[in-house]
């Protein structure tokens, strides 16, 4: 048995070595054109920062492949032979398979900015995207950032730590807010203003502007304002990359179409991470999820599919996290950026703004958390929320979800007691 | 391109393919970037700095006379101190506290550039002379000599220098720790501790004892590191001395070597020692912070690690008893055990311990000694891998495998390997320094002293048996990256 995984990134390597716990003797390959061997998408800004090698973003170390027996090819796929089991690759010709697993993850979005495509534009995604950063960063003094999302925050933050001056253009009120409370969505404001990052807020991009010679010389807003640049990044978040699927046989709607268990409307082929887009059981909205957490856990369930097993995929309780320049934030369960009915949203903000709290009941049982400067323990809060405990039992109790390091002072007392007053 | 039969669609290669070769490439430092933000604060210091080197060159290569002079020694002394927690503090002040990494790993200093071998070069060549020759530390040996006189009434000779050179990093050190770190209380209290035990236990106390006639005694450093505590001579010495104290002083040291070790590491793992009290552990948390990234972290460098750190451990424990069996039998075995001391001596507790363990800090990183030598570490670590309530815990699913965590571990420990996997990091080399607990970005890792050493990691509830699982397998259990899938 010939499995193959298109993609090395997070979804399509989980997916390879719980096939290989499973499946001692098949044979499995991973193909991917991006890299030779699997790193950490995430840690990408690291690697520009300085924080790390890029040799340190492999979270294994290369003999593993090896000693994995999963065979690495570092190649293109540029398309699939559905009848024949082939896969058609760009350098080497075509490889069978008797499973295939596409783990082609996700695609920046571009909306048709005009000069979108100047030298000096572009978006960050993967290892090419950050060689063209490396150059385009070297001629840079000023930067515009158009779009407010997690990589435009942190493609600031990278220039910003080479000393460019960075303008942050987004469409919506504040930094965001249409994922997060406006209360923490403010506290991420101020941080960009004490960075001393400009923070352009409800303003639209209306274009890119040539310098004569196919660089980028300014952009001007909807309002006809001019900001000079020598770089634009275009950060308006990520769509799956169904490139690969989009003209053949295989089902697509915003991602390749799978049930939960991965499959596609082909026998033998499957889907999952970024690109997949998992159609709904009971007619309600279909799941995509685009982060790492769930490329991870969808990969391994859907190795287990692959070798066999008879696993749905289960999405289990929502958690993610994020740091925006030094303050960290967790989420527990799930909260919208405005209260939904039904919900009563608890929060509590140190004077600071370092530190908050925000708690989340719906018929007094506890739903949701978000954390922002206060680690939190994952364990804790999702037993919590799965065993529905009440508002009051988790407001008794908070201090056992603290994750900070020892000797952190520890903001319990006051926390607690803001929020039961909101509560009462 | 052949064209593909039907049902193949094919995606434009131009639209995709690139075949770039991001591991030769590396991704190393920017050719060239935007200039930082002036900052005349730094530029004052590091003048100030270099004030300080000019006033000691001339001491040191002038021609007046220097000892018993206190002028030459403070300006020398002062200047560079004040440089140093100048530089430091305006580097640091105006910045938002938080994680400082930027740009460490296209630093020359930081990041094995030329500046960084000619500081390894010039480390080590000063722990040669200082182990060697020391006659041509003459000058500066007098220059430190009013502080000599003023701590222990006597004369400065090279350990006196080294010690007051040791300390000073520390110390001056230690304070760029707590600008660097101050939004952390964990880094802020224990760079506190170590630089309170290295000029309190490890500088003062010895030679105010020395001025009091007692013997020059050093509470914090116990057998096996500091070995000679426990030879048969060094206790016949300290029994036998004039003062008071030098029973109560072999008392202290093997208190502190077979109960307090045990029971503190019990409690707390081996951190209470490597971390918070040690002096070796001191200048490498303090002086050798810029370099902690340097520690290799491949299995191999793992399994190195351990053969020699054991290897060291067993040579310390043969020698200290044939040294006993020698000295009870009326030197019986002085044949072995005299060379055997002196090859100790010389090659582990010289060549090793100073030379490679200091003087390699920037190419090799700050824990070489730490890492694969000390014996004290290796019985540390038993401890604290099978008998301790220490533990990382790894918080649930939130790792992301960016491996910042990994790559400013000091230890080389690959702390990212466990933390994917949302397992504990349960390992004898762990020093809890809590860097890799500081650095992640995603807050997974917290050290804990939890209630009980039996939740730790699966089987650890039977510590016996999975000590004896480690000695039969050479240690390829539980937390061994090779047993992955
Ligand atoms: C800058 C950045 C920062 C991020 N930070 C975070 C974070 O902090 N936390 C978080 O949870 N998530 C983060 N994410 C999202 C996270 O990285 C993704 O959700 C995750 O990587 C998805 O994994 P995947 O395996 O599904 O896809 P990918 O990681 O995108 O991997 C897909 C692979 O398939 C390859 N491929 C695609 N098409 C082909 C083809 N035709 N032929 C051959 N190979 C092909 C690609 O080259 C790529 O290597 C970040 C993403 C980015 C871009
Ligand atoms: S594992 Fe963490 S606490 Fe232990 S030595 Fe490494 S960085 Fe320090
Ligand atoms: S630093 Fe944190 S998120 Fe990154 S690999 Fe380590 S534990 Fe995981």
């Amino acid at each position: 048995m010939h499995t193959v995984i298109v993609g090395n990134g997070v979804t399509g390597v989980t997916a390879a070595t719980r096939l290989r716990q499973l499946q001692p003797d098949w044979k499995i390959s991973l193909v991917s054109g991006e890299s030779a061997f699997h790193y950490s998408r995430p840690a990408l800004m690291y690697i520009f920062m300085g924080h790390m090698t890029y040799e340190a973003t492999k979270p294994f170390e290369d003999r593993f492949w090896r000693d994995q027996r999963l065979d690495l090819v570092r190649d293109w796929v540029t398309g699939i032979d559905i009848e024949d089991k082939q896969l058609v690759l760009h350098r080497n010709g075509r490889l069978p398979y008797d499973r295939l697993l596409i783990a082609t993850g996700a695609k920046s979005n571009k909306f048709g900015w005009p000069g979108q495509d100047l030298e000096g534009v572009q978006g960050l995604y993967n290892l090419k995207d950050l060689r063209q950063l490396y150059k385009n960063a070297e001629r840079t003094r000023h930067a515009v950032i158009v779009g407010g999302g997690l990589i435009g925050i942190e493609l600031a933050e990278m220039l910003h730590s080479r000393h460019i001056h960075v303008t942050f253009l987004i469409r919506e009120p504040s930094y965001w807010c249409n994922v997060l409370p406006m209360e923490e969505s403010g506290m991420i404001n101020r941080l960009i203003e004490e960075q001393g990052i400009g923070l352009i807020r409800e303003t639209n991009l209306k274009e890119i502007v040539d310098d004569g010679s196919g660089r980028v010389e300014a952009v001007v807003t909807e309002f006809d304002d001019r900001i000079e640049c020598q770089f634009v990044g275009l950060t308006p978040g990520v769509s799956p990359n169904t490139d690969l699927v989009k003209s053949t046989p295989i089902e697509t709607g915003r991602g390749v179409l799978v049930d939960h268990s991965f499959r596609t409307n082909i026998p033998d082929i499957y889907a999952a991470g970024d690109c997949a887009e998992i159609v709904s059981r009971n007619g309600g909205r279909n799941l995509i999820q685009q982060v790492w957490y769930t490329g991870k856990k969808q990969g391994k369930a859907a190795g287990e599919v692959l070798a066999g097993e008879d696993t749905a995929y289960d999405p289990g309780i929502w958690f993610n996290s994020a740091k925006f320049f030094d303050l960290e934030y967790q989420t527990y369960g799930m909260i919208l950026s405005t209260p939904q009915p039904g919900e009563q949203h608890l929060y509590w903000e140190h004077p600071s703004h370092r530190h908050a709290v925000r708690v989340v009941g719906a018929d007094g049982c506890i739903k949701a958390f978000n954390f922002m400067g206060i680690r939190a323990r994952h364990e804790v809060c999702e037993r919590w929320i799965a065993e529905r405990r009440t508002v009051e039992y988790v407001l008794d109790h908070l201090e056992e979800a603290n994750f900070d390091p020892e000797f952190f002072v520890r903001h319990e007392t006051e926390i607690v007691r803001s929020l039961k007053e909101q509560l009462a | 391109m052949s064209t593909p039969p039907a049902g193949t669609t094919l995606i434009d290669p131009e639209t995709i393919a690139y075949f770039y070769d991001e591991e030769a490439d590396g991704f190393g430092e920017p050719a060239s970037a935007a200039e930082a933000p002036r900052n005349p604060g730094l530029m004052v210091s590091a003048g100030v700095i270099g004030l300080g080197f000019l006033a000691l060159a001339v001491s040191l290569l002038g021609s007046m006379p220097l000892a018993g002079a206190w002028t030459p020694f403070l300006l020398s002394f002062g200047l560079l101190t004040a440089g140093t927690i100048g530089y430091a503090w305006f580097a640091y002040k105006d910045t938002v506290p938080g994680i400082k990494h930027d740009g460490i790993m296209f630093g020359n200093t930081t990041h094995r550039g030329a500046i960084a071998w000619a500081l390894g070069i010039a480390l080590t060549g000063f722990y040669v002379v200082l182990y060697w020759w020391p006659e041509y530390l003459a000058r500066a040996i007098a220059l430190v000599e009013p502080l000599s006189q003023a701590l222990a009434g006597q004369p400065a000779n090279q350990w006196f220098l080294y010690g007051f050179l040791y300390t000073m990093a520390v110390v001056l050190f230690g304070f760029r720790m707590f600008m660097r770190y101050r939004h952390n209380r964990y880094h802020i209290i224990r760079t506190i501790s170590v630089m309170f035990f290295q000029l309190v236990l490890a500088f003062i106390l010895p030679h105010l004892l020395r001025a009091l006639n007692e013997p020059e005694f050093y509470f914090s450093y116990f057998w096996p590191l500091k070995y000679d505590y426990l030879f048969p001579g060094t206790v016949d010495y300290l029994v036998n001395s004039p003062g008071a104290l030098g029973s109560f002083m072999v008392f202290w040291g093997a208190v502190c070597s077979f109960i307090a070790t045990p029971v503190l590491t019990y409690y707390y793992g081996k951190r209470w020692y490597c971390s918070w009290v040690c002096g070796c552990g001191g200048l490498a948390e303090t002086l050798g912070d810029p370099w902690r990234h340097l520690t290799p972290k491949s299995t191999v460098s793992w399994k190195i690690e351990r053969a020699i750190i054991y290897a060291v451990l067993l040579l310390i424990i043969l020698t200290t008893a044939v040294l006993w069996v020698s000295s009870t039998s009326e030197g019986a075995l002085s044949s072995i055990s005299a060379p055997l001391q002196q090859w100790y001596g010389f090659y582990i507790g010289a060549v090793f311990a100073g030379v490679i363990g200091v003087g390699f800090y920037p190419v090799l990183g700050n824990r070489v000694w730490c890492r694969f030598g000390c014996p004290m570490a290796a019985v540390l670590g038993i401890i604290q891998r099978f008998f301790s309530r220490f533990r990382i815990t790894t918080n649930g699913g939130q790792c992301m495998s960016c491996g910042n965590c990994t790559t400013y571990c000091e230890m080389g420990i690959d702390v990212r390997a466990y933390a994917e996997r949302g397992e504990n990091i349960v390992r004898s080399s762990c020093v809890g320094c809590g860097v890799c607990s500081a650095v992640c970005p995603r807050g997974v890792l917290k050290l804990e002293n939890g209630p009980s050493h039996g939740d730790r990691y699966p089987g650890s509830d039977k510590p016996l048996g999975a000590l004896s699982t480690a000695v039969s397998k050479g240690a390829r259990v539980y937390g061994d990256r090779d047993g992955y899938v």
